[in-house]
């Protein structure tokens, strides 16, 4: 069913190709979740194989988890960490992919609304999927954490070297 | 408590909250986060993130059905989310730079309105009032599906587009700020003020939560509020409960039991209250 040049395309017809289109990609979707659950479960394996003392000794946890805690959190630090093999970077890597999940599936509506050359639908899901990406900018403004200052960089890194 | 402890109690929190959370309707999130806050300790701003993570591989997994079943209305869910999403990104912003009190306090009042929410019975509401709708017609909002228990096709009009960005504005800076997918919000806003029948407004409503919930989820990443430590395992266990109670029961209605889940939420709002007051 190529409609690209068919001129008006009917509205049943658009209609049946959103709805196929959106199944397809609500597919992809459910395999993204299952990708970025299955990256933070090999993430928390690799944690406690590096780290035996996890399951006996109770010192580690005030610091993983005591806010302000030093843990990757921007693509720098989390690529850092990944060519480390830290087990927190690859578990920060599919939280990382869980989150551009939805992203991705607005950014193919664009194109969805394209096909059909819906010129006010292809504005409404540009503007949200422009949103979308404007979040990870805020965040990168103020990527500094909380309480950790500006050198969190040097000091995830520099804790991964002492590993 | 070691490390590993901690990963398997908060799986095994996660699993529950998210479990009940389908059974209620209400989402894993809200309950997840004073389990969080008020059991284990941790945090506010990390609980916030763990739950928000959690809800968007909810709302993914999810959706895929919904979109199936041709319940959801993919045109109002497309325009909505530039309200939700604004919401968000306003509600993440403002999350990190009011006190945790604050939050705290939110939060109480929030799981206040949800346990009332679903004490309530909901009815039916007269689908169409007949009034004029330029922007939904401009749009081409107004849809049909198919209802299974009525074993015909609903047609229905969209009214009050505008009335109806705005309120989800709201609900999205609500899950943003809060890190809950806020659907308590966004199914009255179609439902009573744009006159979607409740089945279409759940499940537009259940679409639009993950897009909502990537928006303030970007900046609380960048920010460090998502601990992968603390993330990890409440994601996966709010989804896999999420998935088992939707397939245990589907939704709760005896009276009974819904007056007693509504008894212990408020209970647990007041404590989230007090923890905003008294710190």
């Amino acid at each position: 069913m190529d409609t690209r040049f068919a001129g008006q395309v009917s509205e049943d017809s658009a209609e049946k190709f959103t709805h196929r289109t959106e199944t397809i990609i609500s597919g992809i979707l459910r395999i993204g979740v299952l990708v970025s659950l299955f990256l933070v479960m090999a993430g928390i394996i690799v944690s406690f194989f590096y780290n035996p003392d996890y399951a006996s000794s109770s010192v580690q946890l005030q610091d993983l988890t005591r806010p302000g805690a030093i843990f990757p959190h921007t693509p720098g630090s989390v690529m850092a960490g990944l060519r480390n093999l830290d087990g927190q970077a690859i578990i920060a890597l599919g939280l990382l992919l869980l989150i551009m999940t939805p992203v991705i599936r607005v950014g193919v509506s664009v194109f969805i609304f394209w096909h059909q050359r819906d010129r006010i639908f292809i504005l409404i899901t540009a503007t949200v999927f422009f949103l979308l990406l404007l979040s990870f900018v805020v965040g990168w403004t103020e990527r500094s954490g909380w309480s950790e200052g500006h050198n969190f960089l040097n000091n995830y890194t520099h804790g991964l070297e002492q590993k | 408590m070691t490390p590993l402890d901690f990963i398997l109690v908060c799986f095994v929190i996660s699993i529950f909250a998210g479990a009940l959370g389908s059974l209620l309707g209400l989402g894993g999130g809200i309950i997840v986060i004073p389990c969080l806050t008020l059991l284990l300790g941790v945090d506010i701003r990390y609980a916030i993130g763990a739950s928000i993570v959690s809800v968007i591989a909810t709302s993914s997994g999810a959706a895929a059905a919904y979109v199936r079943e041709r319940i959801t209305n993919l045109r109002v869910a497309m325009v909505l989310e530039i309200g939700t999403t604004l919401g968000a990104l306003s509600g993440a912003y403002l999350a990190g730079r009011i006190s945790v009190h604050w939050l705290y306090i939110i939060f109480g009042l929030v799981m206040c309105y949800s346990a009332a929410a679903m004490a309530r019975k909901r009815s039916q509401v007269v689908s169409d009032d007949g009034r004029p709708a330029p922007w939904a017609d401009y749009l081409r909002l107004h849809d049909s599906y198919y209802d299974q228990a009525l074993d015909r096709e609903v047609v229905y009009r969209v009214v009050r587009t505008r009335i109806g960005l705005f309120l989800m504005y709201v609900a999205g800076m609500v899950s943003g700020l809060l890190g809950i997918g806020s659907g308590v919000l966004k199914v009255p806003a179609m439902d009573l003020a744009m006159r979607l029948p409740i089945k279409a407004s759940t499940a537009t409503s259940n679409f639009m939560i993950g897009v909502t919930a990537a928006a303030s989820a970007g900046i609380y990443f960048m920010r460090g509020y998502i601990n992968p430590f603390i993330a990890a395992p409440v994601a996966a266990g709010v989804l896999v409960g999420a998935v088992v109670g939707s397939r245990l029961l589907g939704r709760i209605h005896s009276a009974s039991i819904r007056i007693i889940f509504v008894v212990v939420l408020v209970y647990v709002s007041v404590q989230m209250l007090l923890k905003g007051i008294h710190g």
